[in-house]
């Protein structure tokens, strides 16, 4: 067996990981599947995208040391950040708050979470066409590591990133103020309101840093393979089964899910063959809900 | 005229195939509560079912067994109904939205096996030659329409009286209960998981049949008639319709329907061929933004639920715990 699926389970998973944060802390503070979640993903690479065309031409687009791309991307992703953060926070104002304010059943959230994801997807897809889209067109050549594994810069630049980014979010939890608050309101948000914290800030919080994972996620998946309207949609699957595996609202789980749902897919490509991939993440989430429907590192709930 | 005729029997079968999808839907989501986003995949069980089963014997595939069209039909319920039990027995105990992320993930791998299990259903060729009923009568394509039309008629009456008599049985009522106040019904002695179940069962089975119905009069089916879309579509027509309401469910597929052959119609007369793709895309949009103003709008649908008994006490409208406010 070739090792290098290591490499590659380790970077989609990354990914996974990332996009499944956000599934996880709106799920455990909203308490609702947001089926809209993957248009997150996408939305911030398209975002990247269109900006990193705009900066292109200030800054030039010539390939920045090693790597594939240039600065206009690398100044575009804390951008598209911004924008789909802020996407998040109004698709909340208009949508999901309106819901919730009607005391509207979790599962009508979930249904609009359905729409929404299927409005916001083909909205790109009206905006961008159904045409793969790239970030750059330069080639890369793979460092080796021995025992025949190899990545690209690119590759492990994002490794690092998300490395970076994992670590952010984990300190924020459990270190700061808001961090604080958001478990507050995770664990019980009618005590939260009551102790004095403004539960619609943490709320928005949550759909900020969902948000803006997405996006980081999607500019991830959009230099690793390429932009198109579907590509988030397509890794729902993955990042619900990741947030499953790692237990709903664990931030650390879901990055553990996140790592082993690519893994797997990884392994999978190599010894099934590549068009079995999607099942893969369908097969985990049955395996979790039937052996430890709490998850690895989730509390089972009543 | 005639054509105009031909034209109406054809839409008006195809839109009450859909609707026996969306009685399906009702039983799982109006009558109990449980939310499927996998609708795709259990329409598609049920039509490559029931055309494995009754297409003529092929050189290149397993399955061809050429057997009667009603014998199709009831394969395509049960294998419907038995997923449909697999998954709920797996998830129906767990958070009410663990169901809507698993049959999302059935779906998606009913598409997959649909495309790759090519030996047993022509990969992404699709399977064709699947016998239409009345085809005897082909060359005249009215008639041929109008009897498709009565036998899709037929079948949703049936279904639809089937249904009537269940939700005003004991069996329908307890349904109800659970649906409005689990605590309540299970403090009353009733197993509410095995209810649910049965009624995941024969709503998922339906939409089987309403598979098979479809595969059967259009004669041809590919992995990509069940998409997310499919799913998004039958969503559409019961929550416009009203859930809960089966007249509703029928009515709101007819209107769906209407406006979303009418919009591909308008589509493809006025729209540049090669924009087309583009325009289908905003009719997308346009239809998910309509389903979630209703749901802001009018939770209710077109046409509410009849309710059998007349006390509510006040705020008992939730129908699960509501979300973080």
């Amino acid at each position: 067996m070739n090792p290098q699926f290591v490499v590659d389970g380790l970077v989609a998973g990354a990914m996974i990981g990332l996009g499944a944060i956000g599934v996880t802390l709106t799920y455990s503070i909203l308490r609702f599947a947001n089926f809209a979640h993957g248009e997150f993903i996408t939305a911030g690479a398209y975002a990247a995208l269109a900006l990193s065309g705009l900066l292109g031409a200030f800054v030039g687009s010539v390939p920045v040391g090693d790597f594939s791309f240039g600065w206009n991307v690398l100044l575009a992703v804390p951008l598209a950040i911004l924008v789909t953060g802020g996407l998040a926070i109004l698709l909340d104002a208009i949508l999901f708050g309106v819901l919730r304010a009607k005391a509207s059943a979790v599962i009508i959230l979930v249904i609009a979470s359905f729409g929404a994801s299927m409005a916001l997807r083909s909205l790109l897809e009206f905006v961008f066409t159904s045409q793969p889209a790239y970030f750059t067109n330069e080639l890369q050549i793979a460092v080796r590591f021995g025992w025949g594994l190899r990545a690209t810069p690119d590759q492990l630049l994002m490794l690092a990133a998300t490395l970076v980014l994992i670590l952010a979010v984990h300190l924020l939890m459990t270190k700061t103020q808001v961090g604080r608050r958001m478990r507050a309101v995770s664990e019980n948000p009618a005590l939260a309101r009551l102790s004095g914290i403004d539960v619609r800030g943490v709320v928005r919080t949550a759909w900020f840093l969902g948000g803006g994972l997405a996006a980081a996620a999607g500019i991830m998946a959009g230099l690793l393979v390429q932009i198109r309207p579907y590509m988030g949609f397509d890794l729902l699957l993955p990042l619900f089964a990741a947030a499953i595996l790692g237990g709903i609202g664990s931030v650390p789980g879901a990055v553990l899910g996140g790592i082993v749902v690519g893994l797997c897919e990884a392994l999978a490509v190599q010894t099934v063959g590549a068009e079995w991939r999607a099942a893969v993440a369908f097969l985990i989430l049955t395996l979790v809900l039937l052996l430890r429907p709490q998850g690895l590192l989730g509390r089972a709930r009543s | 005229m005639i054509e105009i005729l031909g034209y109406a029997a054809f839409f008006l079968t195809i839109a009450l195939s859909y609707a026996v999808i969306a009685l399906g839907l009702n039983v799982q989501w109006g009558q109990t509560g449980l939310f499927n986003v996998g609708v795709a995949g259990f329409v598609g069980i049920g039509a490559y079912a029931s055309a494995i089963l009754t297409a003529p014997d092929a050189a290149d595939r397993i399955g061809g067994f050429a057997l009667p069209i009603p014998l199709g039909w009831v394969a395509a319920f049960a294998a419907a109904a038995l997923a449909s039990l697999a998954l709920g027995w797996l998830t129906i105990r767990l958070r009410a939205d663990y169901l809507a992320i698993a049959t999302f993930g059935f779906a998606v791998t009913v598409q997959l096996a649909a495309l790759n299990l090519e030996p047993l259903t022509g990969g992404p060729f699709g399977l064709g030659f699947i016998p239409r009923p009345f085809n005897g009568f082909a060359g005249d394509p009215l008639v041929f329409g109008l009897l498709n039309l009565a036998l899709v008629a037929l079948v949703l009456a049936f279904v639809w009286w089937v249904l009537e008599r269940l939700v005003r049985s004991p069996w329908g009522r307890v349904l109800k209960a659970v649906r409005e106040d689990e605590e309540a019904a299970r403090a009353l002695g009733k197993p509410v998981t095995r209810f649910r179940l049965q009624a995941f069962a024969i709503g998922g089975g339906i939409m089987g049949l309403g598979g098979a119905l479809q595969a059967h009069f259009i004669g041809f089916i590919a992995p990509e008639n069940y998409l997310p879309t499919l799913t998004f579509q039958v969503w559409t027509m019961l929550v416009v319709g009203g859930a809960g309401n089966n007249l509703g469910a029928v009515v709101g597929s007819v209107v769906v329907w209407g406006l979303w052959s009418g919009s591909s119609f308008l589509i493809g007369a006025a729209v540049d061929p090669a924009d087309q793709a583009r325009a289908a895309a905003l009719q997308i949009v346009l239809i998910g933004v309509a389903l979630c103003l209703i749901l802001v709008l009018r939770p209710k649908g077109l046409l509410a639920e009849v309710l059998t008994h007349h006390r509510r006490p006040a705020g008992a409208q939730a129908q699960d715990r509501p979300a973080t406010r």
